[in-house]
């Protein structure tokens, strides 16, 4: 594949064409945050996390969709990039009921530090403060609606790992809702493998180990990177870096 | 670099720094406890030997560990504990706030809500209902109702009923944070804390 | 079927019906038949039969006729007489139109709206040029006109690219809204290299208060179809989808009849007006998500997905349907297609302004004496459209604002009312033309509780994709909503404006980054409307109930020396 050269943040950088602007900042080092991104599954820029600022646009672009071209010209960190990443966040909280004191993923949750990392120290918007159900009927695994933030991280991995598509979405808007099956409890769905892919790629407390407590939640997404190896390139070694 | 600020007193400058100083008048500290657990509070005793250091540097002008009637006034620094539940936390929290040079939300509570505010989703008729006049030991409702603080339709954060200052997330916040803000409010600095230092929970 | 069996059955058809001394057209488009149209039209031939005037007179269900709010709308076609238009009509008023001015010629003067009146001699009628002339049903009615002699004409005398060319000289900018140059999207897919391509039309209009396209779909269903097939032509694709929204039965029934006739005789599908051409068209019932007019989510709706917009790039031109180059258009710019081949470019380029050229249709309503369709030159003002053609302000209120655009678009002043209506001229003040909703509103609306409308359904309708859209919309309705019950402070109203705008700069498609500009433009022209509601707790409409205080009253700090603790958001910044 052909090499290309960009500018970012006024410092010139080479990539392969073709590739995410997002996969080319994490070479570099330049963190932004992500929550709907994971490698290893199909993009969706949803969570609009990873806009930047690119020359000769007017319209911001999420880098985990825009491919690297030749002479692009970015800005990863401008005040006002850094001031709507903090606002999107407060949204995020504002929206569903994530009370961090009490959740499986206290420490541990993408979400909550994302926050931490971008300044989002309190939220100025009045919080909505659905009243959402917790579904239990899994004998292995729990979902919490009151902690999703709709990245559909779930849909996609059981979609294009597992090959199973138990969860959609249902309804619209701020009304959306994570469904396993045709809206069934997820005990009751036929097509669920209790795989638990869902669960290690959930970035907040929704998909849950049945039985943990405050902050006994850990996730591990290595394992995509491990199983798309092995599948595309028949390697099958593990190894334990961090992915996403 | 963040600009370093006027210091309220001119010294000593370095938090913890054992300078004892006769004449200089000491920060009107105060803590206040809203609705909340008072974990915020716990892990404030639990700054150990750095209370004594801010014994030196602060006044502890109203507290719940202090007995104290009235949140008095001139106060420099408040740490405010708690959401906001009820009338009285409404009352409280807005004198805090007129009688205070810098009103800091002290924990998740005051910040977010937190555990408190999940009755929000609930409605609070139904939550009482449940609590207080149905099963077993129920009350019957009575004229002690009247007594009792009147509760909010919800539970709010303390920055959505006055103005804050200064934010200190976590559930509670642990000490080496309480102290890595109080340090440097008492000493008018900025607060500055590492990502790691200002979770949520 | 070839150019010559097409002249033929115009022929026949015209002959048809010139054989009726009189022809009774009677407007069968929704705005009418939910007046009563249906019993008018029992009236009509009830009296005709009772005057034995059966073999005189046609009686011919149209679309619609333009202006709504005065139907059921009835049009007579003497032989050798100007057309009579009869506005309002009851049964009873139409028993007497038969009986006296078919049977006896004298017009029933108090039911007539006048020819000469300005709602239709301000119009410009060349998409609309058969609504309400013609029964929509009926491909010979359509072919009389001449229709599909465009299409004929295209795939004997021009190559696509010529097409392509013709359309952008004749500088259409597309109608959905965002007036993209028609020609040049067209050239685009046709230079995309690909084994399959598509034409879409977008039939998803969900602007409230608009129904431009519902009209056009209803009344004149082949004009569509012949554009769709031009453009099918001129882009190389075979196959051809219009998307019509699940509210709009009556569109998609017409649609369908009108798409097997012209099938039947050859004017769409194989090897259609005896050319090498294939042309297929099939229709697409949305289920009524505003989003699905957004084209990458009518396109995922079509393919059967859930309707939600991703990201563009990549356009549809280059990659659309099933990953192949698409063309997707609103209806009404299939619409324009026809007459500018027949008329050739130049003249529809004569139309217009400098840079928005032609006519577009609009959907009037709100605060005016007449509602209803209306299709006028771009670069008309305002204050034509509302005080000539819609006969000014009920009951001589002052007029206040007019929201273009619909929930995407903005507000507009009095004091800018002879700002022509085009594309620029719009966006300039801060609106759009959009798809052509216009909503009159006089000093009876609070314009805080307009925008709170607008945000109320933008919330409503917002998919759930993206987080500033998802949950944005709903936070900004509700600073809204607490500006109309006078808990808000001005702080709030910093909060508002500063959300606005980070919702219309992040969101992921169309409807977030528009979402906010009602709010954005009520801002802009009326602000001292929200400060009212504020400040003095007043609403000046006297719409807003305002029977709250705020949380936190005005409890500030007690002065601070000089010295400043900054909170940790603005270190961020440092």
């Amino acid at each position: 594949m052909a090499v290309v050269t960009l500018t970012i943040n006024d410092e010139l950088v080479s990539a392969q064409e073709g590739q995410t602007l997002l996969s080319v900042l994490r070479e570099h080092g330049i963190q932004l945050p992500t929550l709907c991104h994971l490698d290893g599954l199909s993009e969706r820029g949803g969570c609009r996390l990873c806009l930047v600022e690119i020359a000769g646009n007017n319209k911001l672009q999420p880098a985990c969709v825009t491919p690297a071209v030749e002479g692009l010209v970015v800005r990863t960190h401008s005040d006002r990039l850094v001031k709507y990443r903090k606002m999107i966040l407060e949204l995020l909280f504002s929206e569903r009921n994530h009370v961090c004191a009490v959740c499986v993923m206290n420490g541990n949750c993408e979400l909550q530090w994302e926050a931490a990392k971008v300044g989002m120290d309190h939220v100025r918007y009045d919080y909505l403060n659905p009243s959402l159900p917790v579904d239990a009927s899994h004998e292995r695994f729990t979902l919490d609606h009151n902690r999703c933030i709709l990245c559909t991280r779930c849909v996609r991995v059981c979609d294009e790992i597992e090959g199973a598509h138990v969860w959609d979405l249902m309804g619209r808007g701020a009304n959306s809702m994570m469904i396993a099956d045709l809206n069934r409890p997820w005990g009751e769905s036929q097509s669920c493998t209790s795989c638990g892919k869902c669960v290690q790629v959930c970035p907040t407390g929704a998909l849950a180990q049945r039985g943990s407590s405050v902050a006994e939640m850990e996730k591990q997404h290595d394992f995509l990177r491990w199983i798309l190896d092995g599948r595309e390139k028949n390697v099958w070694e593990y190894t334990d870096a961090k992915s996403n | 670099m963040p600009n370093r600020i006027e210091p309220i007193h001119p010294e000593p400058t370095l938090p913890g720094a054992k300078v004892v100083i006769s004449n200089a008048p000491k920060v009107r500290l105060a803590t206040v406890w809203l609705g909340g657990c008072s974990g915020c509070h716990m892990s404030f005793l639990d700054l150990d030997e750095k209370l004594l250091d801010l014994a030196e540097l602060a006044d502890l002008v109203y507290s719940p560990i202090a007995d104290i009637k009235e949140f008095p006034h001139n106060v420099d620094v408040a740490l405010v504990e708690g959401a906001i539940c009820n009338n009285d936390h409404l009352e409280l929290a807005r004198q805090v706030r007129e009688r205070s040079k810098i009103v800091v939300s002290f924990g998740d509570c005051a910040v977010t809500g937190n555990v408190p505010s999940l009755r929000n989703a609930l409605g609070l008729d139904d939550v009482l209902t449940n609590v207080y006049h149905e099963g077993p030991g129920k009350a019957p409702h009575g004229s002690a109702d009247h007594v009792m603080p009147q509760l909010l339709p919800k539970v709010l954060p303390l920055h959505q009923v006055v103005q804050v200052d200064v934010f200190l997330p976590g559930c509670p916040p642990s000490p080496e944070r309480i102290w890595a803000a109080v340090s440097s409010l008492i000493v008018g600095d900025a607060v500055i804390l590492e990502p790691a230092m200002r979770t949520f929970g | 079927m070839n150019r010559a069996d097409l002249a033929a059955m115009a022929q026949r058809e015209q002959d048809r019906q010139d054989a009726f001394r009189c022809r009774v057209l009677c407007c069968a488009s929704t705005p009418c038949l939910s007046s009563g149209g249906t019993a008018v039209r029992e009236a009509i031939e009830k009296a005709i039969k009772d005057g034995d005037l059966d073999a005189d007179v046609q009686v011919v269900s149209t679309g619609c006729m333009g202006p709504c709010s005065r139907g059921p709308v009835v049009t007579l076609k003497m032989r050798g007489a100007e057309d009579v238009v009869y506005e309002q009509v009851t049964p009873e008023a139409a028993t007497r139109i038969i009986q006296e001015h078919v049977a006896k010629n004298e017009p029933v003067k108090e039911f007539v709206f006048p020819n000469d009146a300005p709602f239709f001699a301000k119009q410009h009628k060349v998409v609309l040029a058969n609504s309400g002339q013609i029964d929509p049903e009926s491909l010979e009615d359509y072919v009389a006109r001449g229709g599909y002699t465009a299409l004929a004409h295209v795939l004997r005398e021009m190559k696509p690219d010529e097409v392509c060319e013709s359309i952008t000289r004749s500088g259409l900018r597309g109608r959905g809204g965002a007036g993209y140059p028609t020609g040049i999207k067209w050239d685009l897919v046709r230079k995309s290299q690909s084994d399959k391509k598509y034409v879409v039309a977008n039939g998803d209009e969900g602007d409230p208060g608009a129904y431009m396209d519902r009209s056009l779909m209803e009344s004149d269903p082949h004009r569509i179809l012949e554009g769709m097939a031009i453009a099918g032509y001129a882009v190389g694709a075979e196959q051809g989808f219009i998307y019509v929204r699940g509210e709009y039965p009556v569109a998609a029934k017409r649609l369908e009849r009108a798409i097997r006739a012209a099938e039947r005789r050859g004017l769409l599908g194989s090897r259609m007006v005896d050319s090498q051409f294939n042309f297929r068209i099939d229709i697409r019932i949305g289920a009524g998500a505003f989003v699905c007019g957004e084209e990458t989510a009518l396109m995922a709706s079509i393919m059967g997905k859930r309707g939600q917009p991703v990201p563009r790039p990549p356009y549809p031109s280059q990659s659309g349907l099933w990953g192949k180059p698409t063309l997707i258009n609103n209806v009404e710019t299939f619409g324009s297609i026809a007459p500018i081949i027949l008329n050739k470019a130049e003249w529809f380029a004569a139309i217009g302004t400098d840079k928005s050229k032609g006519t577009k249709i609009f959907a009037l309503a709100g605060d005016v004496n007449t509602t209803g369709l209306i299709e006028v030159p771009m670069g008309i003002t305002l204050r034509e459209i509302v005080y000539d053609i819609g006969g000014g302000i009920p009951d001589d209120r002052a007029f206040k604002a007019v929201q273009t655009g619909g929930p995407s678009g903005g507000c507009i002043p009095a004091q800018y009312l002879d700002t022509p209506v085009d594309y620029e001229s719009l966006r300039a003040l801060g609106s759009i033309v959009g798809s052509g909703g216009l909503i009159i509103m006089d000093e009876r609306s609070c314009m805080v509780d307009v925008a709170k409308f607008f945000l109320d359904f933008c919330a409503d309708e917002s998919c759930g994709k993206c987080a500033p859209c998802r949950v944005g919309t709903v936070q900004i309705y509700k600073l809204l909503d607490k500006i109309t019950r006078g808990a808000a402070t001005l702080a709030d109203l910093e909060t508002l404006r500063e959300l606005c705008v980070m919702v219309q700069e992040t969101s992921l498609c169309g409807l977030g980054q528009n979402a906010p500009n009602p709010v954005v433009s009520t801002l802009r022209y009326f602000y001292d409307e929200y400060e009212a509601h504020i400040r003095k707790h007043k609403c000046a409409a006297g719409v807003c109930a305002l029977n709250e205080k705020p949380m936190s009253p005005a409890v500030v700090a007690p002065p601070r020396p000089k010295r400043k603790v900054a909170r940790l958001d603005e270190l961020e910044a440092v």
